[in-house]
């Protein structure tokens, strides 16, 4: 009951926090002070306590949009340990779910862009698209090379298994690190695929999807993609992190840990990187799928330590 | 004056096939449920001896997916037909449909080859008068030809493969070809590669999938719900039935099943992408599905060929679930496209728009059905593609390293299929049903009646119910996978009750959400505007982001291998007068494996022509040789006797 309310919390008020560490990260490379931490925290609450204004053309699914894709961040986040030994609601074949619950709240979003009838979110719904097929089976690369050499589905007992622990160095690992790395910044919007502070509708994708959102609908917007670049980093820090299998507090630390690490290292790729061709993207995302094929490979034919 | 007669035919013949539906239905449930095989035989006075028919598991859930998708389509073909009265006959189409019926029915309880191939003849047949309804249009005409030379180049390879089984076994009861086993070996892989051209031709494997997008629009949309939905599968059927008379399967017809699938499911998505017609687009989308089913039957013949019946099960029955799954949304989804046709005039995705405030019955169904292709929770699709993708995990881990490698390219296979499905039903809602009208036939489309609009409804609840119940539709799949991979071993129903608790925990938090929304809107100011422009401030409905847009940077980086034709291009000139362009993505398969192919095939048949030259006194020689070689040939044989 405790491992589960200690997880709910952390699901819950997180992931704005990893907003604000991006956002402070880069502010120290700009040589600006920045906003507080918390900032985010505050912007959502603003948002939550405004009025909204619909366009004249959308229907219910303009509505059901910004709900969907919230709801299913948070379901996916009920399938992966926290800092912890187990999840709320894992079971053996959960990394499939975690994957396609990300893809629904991903379609609805989509769908409430084309709602509106503007070619400039059409514009952004055709390279979400278009990116987000493409970054799908790199992910289920990385989660082979997590899952096959436990023998599982699972995230909870890929994480327990002993071959997560680094102890003989494995070349799979860090090649499934740096290729899950590549799909946190494309599937979160981060530059060097998409640029989150962007003006300029014709160059964005997510933010171009979401313009004629506001108000409580915008907030969760913003808090749904807060939660998935937490679940991202929930992941990664799972990965390279020996998180102790007791759990509890200082699990719970660990992971806290890690994920700002993960959140200061996004920070940092934003700052010293610059955003790449559109058409440049697909060789991108490729290519992480290409760096975990062959971290996958190396796995089969080497065995596991 | 036919107009009565009509009338009368669609009514007693609707009434049939939904009776013959309902009772189908009840009696594949019983047999599933007994799990009992039941042999009935018919001595006729023939040279082929007996005809048998029987039902055991596999046939049993093959006819419950044909009786449950036939019937649903029998209803909404009697809406459907009505705008025929008057134009056309209508009595042919009926006449046709139920015989299609039949004859799928007579395919499954087929317990002899020659039943069997009877029954599949009179499946393309009526399938085939079924495609040519609209036969004064010439596309419809050439796409019931293609479809005739297609099913019969099919059916000459089936012919040889009951031919050479039936040798080896002695007979051509079913019950003897279960006895070859191993006995098999060496006819083993012909008749396995002999199943797969001419099954697969059926199925619409990648590459001979060609006559399937141009049949399936042609046909009445009802009738393509049925093609689509089970006739296709009938393909499966075949495959499964013939692969255990084949003894135990090598490992490489595992690895050949899951390249197919894999290959069949992104051509058949991209392709699909690249579609302006709707009903077009969604025959495409069948050769993906019917890619993910041959994932899964390839996940079977491995786990079968590594002594792992665990994972053939879970393999078996993810391709058995899909394919009741497919029949479910993918007959909703033909159903859909018939009611836009209806309903606005048009099935040119550049046309409509907004479709959505005028049709919402069609509309919801629709959408349904899309997440529901697209393998998204919580509808029934996402859990046939999760067994598979379960299938492809365990395999990985439990598989020696090249099996492992082969089973676990499903991995990204699927999962690039999966997005590249989203980015394609996205469009495909987005650009019919939401936004403004592009033209008049969307502005003033109207809703359909509710024969029409019934049946989409019902195979839309039927897809949520599997989706937050996988546990009572494995039921319905087990005894099938079970008998397929040669186990006694019960399925793991386990992890399908966490998919329905999260289901639900999905559907609550939607809920809830949306009351949250509610009352924190409840005392605020809501307005309503036009869509943001950006500062631009008078938009048309023609400035929205078309179909063709929208899929043009996802197909981007397939370019080198579709065949993408563009005419026309950016207005020139200092006074650019009025620009024309045009994008047409050609069928890889026909374009650059077939035709090349069947180039080749004519040109070393080039030199045949030597003998063929139209002289008869020549022919008469010929005929005079072979009787004397044959002479020769028996004379030692005669002389003895």
């Amino acid at each position: 009951m405790g491992v589960t309310i200690l997880h709910l919390s952390l699901l819950l008020a997180l992931p704005p926090l990893l907003v604000g560490i991006i956002a402070r990260t880069k502010a120290w490379f700009a040589g600006r002070k920045g906003a507080p931490l918390w900032q985010p925290y505050l912007d959502l609450w603003k948002l939550l306590h405004k009025g909204a204004v619909y366009s004249r053309t959308t229907t219910w699914l303009f509505r059901a949009g910004p709900i969907v894709s919230l709801a299913a961040a948070l379901a996916a986040g009920l399938l992966t340990p926290l800092g912890a030994a187990s999840s709320p609601l894992g079971f053996s074949g959960d990394v499939i779910l975690f994957a396609y619950l990300l893809g629904l709240g991903r379609f609805f979003t989509m769908a409430a862009a084309l709602d509106t009838g503007s070619s400039f979110e059409g514009m952004g719904a055709s390279r979400e698209a278009a990116f987000a097929s493409l970054a799908e089976p790199a992910l289920f690369l990385v989660l082979a090379i997590v899952c096959v050499p436990a023998g599982t589905a699972s995230f909870a007992e890929a994480w327990a298994s002993p071959w997560q622990t680094w102890g003989p160095a494995h070349p799979a690992l860090p090649a499934a690190a740096v290729a899950l790395f590549g799909v946190l910044l494309a599937e979160n919007s981060r530059i060097p695929v998409d640029d989150p502070t962007t003006h300029l509708e014709l160059t964005m994708i997510h933010e171009v999807m979401v313009l004629d959102h506001g108000g409580p609908d915008l907030a969760f917007v913003l808090y749904g993609s807060a939660v998935k670049l937490f679940l991202f980093a929930s992941l990664l820090v799972h990965m390279v992190l020996p998180v102790p299998p007791a759990g509890g507090a200082l699990g719970a630390g660990v992971f806290v840990a890690g994920a700002a690490a993960v959140a200061v290292l996004v920070g940092i790729v934003e700052s010293v990187t610059v955003r790449i061709r559109l058409l440049r993207v697909p060789q991108f995302l490729v290519g992480a799928s290409v760096i975990a094929a062959l971290g996958l490979a190396v796995l089969l034919y080497r065995g596991t330590p | 004056m036919f107009g009565r007669r009509d009338r009368a035919a669609l009514a007693v013949g609707t009434t049939g096939a939904i009776v013959a539906s309902v009772v189908g239905a009840a009696a594949s449930l019983l047999a599933l449920r007994n799990g009992a095989t039941f042999v009935w035989r018919a001595r006729l006075s023939l040279p082929i001896g007996e005809l048998r028919a029987g039902i055991d598991p596999l046939s049993a859930f093959f006819a419950l997916c044909i009786c449950v998708v036939s019937g649903l389509a029998a209803v909404y073909g009697a809406g459907y037909l009505r705008a025929y009265f008057g134009k056309r006959r209508v009595a042919p189409a009926i006449v046709f449909f139920n015989l299609l019926l039949a004859a799928m029915l007579g395919v499954v309880l087929a317990r002899d080859g020659v039943s069997f191939l009877l029954a599949w003849e009179a499946m393309s047949l009526s399938s085939f008068f079924l495609v040519t309804f609209d036969n004064d249009r010439e596309e419809v005409r050439r796409a019931g030809t293609t479809y005739l030379i297609a099913s019969h180049v099919g059916v000459i390879l089936l012919l040889v493969l009951f031919a050479l089984l039936a040798r080896t076994a002695g007979s051509f009861d079913f019950a003897a070809m279960g006895r070859i086993g191993p006995a098999a070996a060496g006819l083993g892989s012909v008749a396995f590669l002999l199943a797969l051209g001419g099954f697969g031709t059926k199925a619409g494997f990648w590459p001979v999938h060609i006559w399937l997008p141009d049949a399936h629009p042609a046909a009445p949309s009802h009738v393509s719900a049925v093609m689509s939905g089970v006739m296709i599968k009938m393909g499966i059927y075949g495959l499964l039935r013939v692969l255990p008379f084949l003894g135990p399967p090598p490992a490489w017809w595992g690895a050949v099943l899951i390249l197919v699938g894999a290959v069949s499911g992104v051509a058949g998505v991209l392709h699909a992408l690249a579609q302006h017609d709707l009903k077009r687009l969604l025959a495409y989308h069948s050769v993906e599905n019917i890619g993910i089913i041959a994932l899964g039957i390839g996940i079977g013949l491995l786990g079968q060929h590594h002594g792992n019946p665990a994972l053939a099960t879970l393999g078996y029955a993810g391709a058995l679930l899909h394919t009741l799954n497919h029949g479910l949304f993918k007959g909703l989804l033909f159903q859909g496209a018939g009611s836009v046709l209806h309903g606005s005039g048009t099935r040119h995705l550049e046309s409509l728009g907004g479709l959505y405030r005028r049709m919402p019955a069609t509309g919801t169904a629709f959408l349904v059905g899309s997440v529901a292709i697209c393998g998204l929770p919580p509808l029934n699709g996402f859990v046939s593609e999760w067994l598979i993708f379960l299938g492809a995990f365990r395999g990985g881990a439990t598989l020696p390293a090249t099996g492992a490698v082969v089973v676990l390219v499903t991995l990204p296979a699927l999962a690039l299929i999966g997005g590249l499905a989203a980015a394609c039903f996205v469009k495909v809602f987005g650009v019919v049903f939401l936004g403004e009208p592009r033209s008049d036939h969307a502005r003033h489309a109207h809703e359909v009646g509710l024969a029409m609009r019934a049946p989409m409804l019902a195979a839309a609840v039927a897809c949520l119910a599997i989706g937050l119940w996988p546990a009572g539709a494995l039921a319905l799949v087990a005894p099938a996978a079970v008998s397929l991979s040669g186990t006694s071993m019960p399925a793991d129903l386990g992890p399908l009750f966490n998919i329905s608790l999260l289901a639900t925990v999905l559907v609550a938090l939607i809920a809830a959400l949306a009351w949250l929304r509610a009352w924190l809107l409840k005392a605020r100011p809501v307005a309503l505007a036009a869509t943001w422009g950006c500062g631009y401030p008078h938009p048309t409905p023609r400035m929205q982001y078309t179909a063709t847009s929208f899929a043009d940077p996802v197909l981007a980086p397939f370019a080198s291998v579709l065949q993408i034709r563009t005419h026309g291009g950016l207005p020139d000139g200092i006074f650019p007068t009025k620009a024309h362009f045009e994008k047409h993505v050609g069928d890889m398969a026909g374009e650059r494996v077939l035709v090349p192919a069947w180039r080749r095939f004519l040109h070393a048949a080039h030199g045949l022509r030597v003998i063929q030259h139209g002289r008869m006194q020549l022919y008469l020689v010929y005929v005079l040789a072979t009787l004397v070689a044959l002479l020769l040939w028996q004379l030692p044989g005669a002389m003895r006797h």
